[in-house]
This record gives C-alpha cells, sequence and structure tokens, in this order.
C-alpha cells in the first residue's frame, strides 16, 4: 500500500500570505489565508513595499496555524511546495525563503512551484482532472488558455497581449467610482443592470486564442469622458454591464473555440476572475449546452491560496522534482511543463 | 549553545556559527549577489563544514534593520522561520549596531553609516567603549545628522561600505574630529552579531519584523494627500 503524501503549500506571490497542507494532491487539510486586501484598499491597488511588509509579519502565523489545523507535526510531511513565480519578487522572496529555512530546518524536500500551474490544480482539490483538458486562467494578473495533455504538460495556447482581464475590470471600477477591488463591484452592478451601453468586442486575428483588454478599457474610458464633455449623466450600471458583456463574450466564445479544437474531455476555469457571477453562469451554460464537462473550483479556492500550490507541488514531487537552497523567487517566471 | 548569525540587510552578506564562547565559523562576501538566492546555501554549506546539523542550533541571531528593504526581509524571514520551525529563541540587533562593532573599543563614538539616496542615510551614534546608544538609529539628512554628531564633541569613527561615497561629506563638517575605518573593517560580521545578540531579550517570533526606520513612499504619499483632510 502506498504512504499517504502530505505536503505544505505556502503562496505569497500577491497580496495573499498562505499556508495550506493538502493530502495526495487531492484533499484539503488546511487552508489558511492572511489578506491583505484592507491595507492596500486606500491606495486603490496593491502596494509591492506594503505586500511584502505584511508578508514577513504574516508567514510564521500562517504556517503555524496551517499545521496546527491539520494536527500534522514537520516530520509528517513530504515536501513543502511554494510559489517560486511569476509575482511581484519582494513578495515571493519572503514566502520561498521561509519556505527553504522551513525545510532546511526540517530537512524536507522542497519543489517550486508556478503560480499559474496551481491555479489550474485548485480544480483537482474539488474534481478529478481528465485529460487532454483546457484550463482558462482569469485573474488579476493573468488571463490565459492552456491545453493539458496529461498531468504537469501545460501547452499555452492563448495569452492577454495587454492587460490581463482583472487589470482591465480594476481600471473600469476606477473610472466609475467603484471601490478597490473592482472586479465584484461591476460583476454586481452588471447584474442589477437593466441596460447595457454597446462596447466592442476584441477577437484579433482569425483562429488566435489570445485576448487584448486594453482596447475595450479604453473605449469605456473615453465613452465616461465624451458623456461627461456632453454633461450626460451614464448609469454607471449600464457600463458596468456592456463592459462585462464583452469580457465575457470573448472569453466564452474563445474558451468554446479551443474546447472544441483541441477535443478535450474537460474544461475548467481558475483564478480570481472565475469567480465573477456573470462569467461563470456563461462558461457553465455554454459547456452544459455543448455537454462538456466543465467546473470551476469554489471561491475560495479561485482566488490564491496555498492548497493550490500543495495540489500542484505534490504532482511535481511525485514527478521526482526538487528545488534546492539556490532557490530563489522569479518574478517572470514562464510556465514549464513538468517532464 | 550554537548559534547562528546572519545579516544580510545591505549588499554584503555575513553568516556565523559560535559554541558558547568560540567562533566556529564565519563566512562575509560583498559581491552584491541576491541575498535571496545565496543566503540559505551559505549557511548550508557553513553548516556542514562545521558538522552542526539544524537540530543542534539553540538560537538564532538576526539584524533587524535598517538596511536595504529586500535585503532585510530576506535575512530575516529566513532567521524567524528557522527559530520558529526549531522552536528555539530569535535574538535581533539593529544592522547599525552590527557595523559600529567594527569599531568597538575605539575612544568616542563610531558612527555607521548606510546610503539611502538623495543625500539622506541610515543611521545612529554608538559609544566605542561599551556599543550604547548615543543618538537613536535613524534615517536622517546626512548633514543635519553630521552637526548632531559634532555637538558631542567626541572623536568619531565612521564605518559601514557607504563610508567611501560620504567621506568628503564627513570631513566637512567634522574635520579631524573624522576617523574612518579601513576598508577590513567597514562589512558587517555575523560573529559580532551573535556576541551582541546575546545581550538582547529573545523575541517574540511571530511578531519579530525588520526595523526599516522609514515609512514606505505610498504611505509617505497618501499621509501627505490627507493633510488638511483631518478637521
Ligand atoms: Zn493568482
Amino acid at each position: 500500500m502506498n504512504k499517504d503524501i502530505y505536503v505544505l503549500g505556502i503562496e505569497t506571490s500577491c497580496d495573499e500570505t498562505a499556508a495550506s497542507v493538502v493530502k495526495n494532491g487531492t484533499e484539503i487539510i488546511s487552508n489558511v489565508v492572511a489578506s491583505q486586501i484592507e491595507s492596500h484598499k486606500r491606495f486603490g491597488g496593491v502596494v509591492p513595499e506594503i505586500a511584502s511588509r505584511h508578508h514577513v509579519e504574516q508567514i510564521t502565523i500562517v504556517i503555524e496555524e496551517a499545521l496546527a489545523q491539520a494536527n500534522l507535526e514537520p516530520k509528517q510531511l513530504s515536501a513543502v511546495a511554494v510559489t517560486e513565480g511569476p509575482g511581484l519578487v519582494g513578495a515571493l522572496l519572503v514566502g520561498v525563503n521561509a519556505a527553504k529555512a522551513f525545510a532546511f530546518a526540517h530537512q524536507l524536500p522542497i519543489v517550486g512551484v508556478h503560480h499559474i500551474a496551481g491555479h489550474i490544480y485548485a480544480n483537482r482539490l474539488e474534481q478529478e482532472m481528465e485529460f487532454p483538458l483546457l484550463a482558462l486562467v482569469i485573474s488579476g494578473g493573468h488571463t490565459e488558455l492552456v491545453y493539458m495533455k496529461e498531468h504537469g504538460d501545460f501547452e499555452v495556447i492563448g495569452e492577454t497581449r495587454d492587460d490581463a482581464a482583472g487589470e482591465a475590470y480594476d481600471k473600469v471600477a476606477r473610472t466609475l467610482n467603484l471601490p478597490y477591488p473592482g472586479g465584484p463591484h461591476i460583476d454586481r452592478l452588471a447584474h442589477e443592470s437593466d441596460g447595457a451601453v454597446e462596447f466592442p468586442r476584441v477577437w484579433l486575428e482569425e483562429g488566435s486564442y489570445d485576448f487584448s483588454f486594453s482596447g475595450l478599457k479604453s473605449s469605456v474610458l473615453n465613452y465616461m469622458h465624451n458623456a461627461a464633455q456632453r454633461g450626460e449623466t451614464v448609469p454607471p450600471e449600464h457600463v458596468a454591464a456592456g463592459f462585462q458583456n464583452s469580457v465575457v463574450e470573448v472569453v466564452t466564445a474563445k474558451t468554446l473555440r479551443a474546447a472544441t479544437q483541441y477535443k478535450v474531455k474537460q474544461v475548467i476555469a481558475a483564478g480570481g476572475v472565475a469567480a465573477n457571477k456573470g462569467l461563470r453562469t456563461s462558461l457553465t451554460d455554454t459547456f452544459k449546452e455543448k455537454g462538456l464537462p466543465f467546473y470551476i473550483p469554489s471561491l475560495k479556492l479561485c482566488t490564491d491560496n496555498a492548497a493550490m500550490i500543495a495540489a500542484a507541488g505534490t504532482v511535481m514531487f511525485e514527478k521526482g522534482h526538487r528545488g534546492t537552497m539556490t532557490m530563489n523567487g522569479r518574478p517572470g517566471m514562464a510556465m514549464a511543463s513538468w517532464n | 549553545m550554537i548559534y547562528l548569525g546572519i545579516d544580510t540587510s545591505n549588499s554584503p552578506l555575513t553568516v556565523a556559527l559560535m559554541r558558547d564562547e568560540s567562533v566556529l565559523i564565519e563566512e562575509t562576501t560583498n559581491l552584491k549577489i541576491n541575498h535571496s538566492l545565496t543566503a540559505m546555501p551559505a549557511v548550508e554549506e557553513m553548516m556542514k563544514k562545521a558538522k552542526i546539523s539544524p537540530a543542534d542550533l539553540t538560537h538564532i541571531a538576526a539584524a533587524s534593520g535598517p538596511g536595504s528593504y529586500t535585503g532585510v526581509r530576506i535575512g530575516l524571514t529566513i532567521a524567524k522561520t528557522l527559530a520558529w520551525s526549531l522552536k528555539i529563541p530569535l535574538h535581533t540587533v539593529s544592522s547599525l549596531k552590527v557595523l559600529a562593532a567594527n569599531g568597538r573599543y575605539f575612544e568616542g563614538h563610531i558612527c555607521p553609516i548606510m546610503d539611502a539616496r538623495r543625500g539622506t542615510v541610515f543611521t545612529g551614534l554608538y559609544n566605542g567603549s561599551d556599543l550604547s546608544t548615543v543618538i537613536e538609529d535613524q534615517h536622517s539628512d546626512l548633514n543635519e545628522f553630521l552637526i548632531r554628531v559634532k555637538e558631542q564633541n567626541k572623536s568619531v569613527l565612521f564605518t559601514g561600505i557607504d563610508v567611501a561615497i560620504h567621506e568628503e561629506a564627513i570631513r566637512e563638517v567634522l574635520g579631524e574630529a573624522a576617523f574612518f575605518s579601513g576598508p577590513q573593517d567597514r562589512l558587517p560580521r555575523a560573529s559580532n552579531l551573535i556576541v551582541l545578540a546575546k545581550e538582547e531579550k529573545a523575541q517574540d517570533i511571530h511578531h519579530a519584523v525588520p526595523e526599516y526606520q522609514r515609512i514606505t513612499e505610498a504611505e509617505a504619499n497618501y499621509l501627505k494627500s490627507q493633510e488638511g483632510k483631518k478637521l
């Protein structure tokens, strides 16, 4: 009989300090997240230096809590998995160095995990993956379509050429004077709206799975500017709905086309924006109609967390990947397959 | 008692191991290499050479800043995670005091200097005899601080790798009263850190945070924007 694998995950790539213990890559034993949203709110976005300072204040507390909730001693762990990149460099460094020190103290193997691979593997904590699969990763920092033939095999078939979807949401929210983070407010306004301004859909060249949101963002800003010059008041919910409709339509259509072309058995969504109600509904309905299995993890696994890092790290660990004490934070880390 | 000391608060990296009153090993480099890459390997290598395993450690000593924000964080993150993981005490010492220790026994005051750009420095003033504080660690305009140093009417030994940048400005204010440590005494040394740490109370590990001595730019701008808004 195989021994159970317990992996401690650590994630500090942006503004959440998180630690978690996952069993066999599929079962959450503990999942602790210390969010910094409140302290970045007054600045209207994440301030990297402040994020790094908070990580130092929280890191050992969060790890201790994750182990305590799991009721595990460090020696019962098989490995430590940590987000190596991409993300904010100063923020990553805190997690990476804490993970190295912890692994060294307990003489445990360490694995460096790509943040997006983590988002994708969040799904495995609720629903076993079936290959080939297509993953839509949509968050504050990323908008990517990733094709997976098997575990650890990532092919990025589409990505954003400018802003990530989440960034566009934040900028439009700011124009509408909505508080940070703006995504959920736009989603809510769009949902309540009885009308929608018509904004363009950006498809890029035929057959492309890439995304572009900066043009859409600009047309929203222009629209608001022109209305203001004419002295007109625009119902903000109409703008929110129009913007969201455009994002949702393009993202849904490209995901569906990729899923069909690549003949995948499963489609999964991941990342903070996947928690968006408008997008969830559109994707769910579309794939239901097509008869293709489609999954989105629950909200707490869509946003940044360490369980997803532990989940991905477990598979890397099983495939024999090991980091060393020279591991560094890699802000621009590219997605590579685990061969 | 086996002490591990680590200071990465500026471009030099220094690590040391002490057993009771003897220094077993110390390694200090000034190669401007990313500490995130080199600090843990340096600790690992040094402990291997000294044949000391993590479980043998009884105390961790770390420099708490000021210095490079990222540098200070790397050293302190490693130190607090090691101390917490091994369930042993963590003792922290001002990075400036660690530098001041290079001039211990100097007859007069010791002034460690870290450049902080735009004519400002992280600095403090210490007694040569016992390294007690004369003027608290702070982020200050260099010239304003030098005037306060001069008012003490003592010989002053300046130390730290950034002394070279400010030597002229220092001589201008302090003249004959200014002395400068040689290049061999400008780097922080982790054995000094450990010796100083032994005099310090153990920290509450979870709440040990760097002494940045300066708020972030975003906070400074925010505070400025709030001025006059209050009733
Ligand atoms: Zn993320």
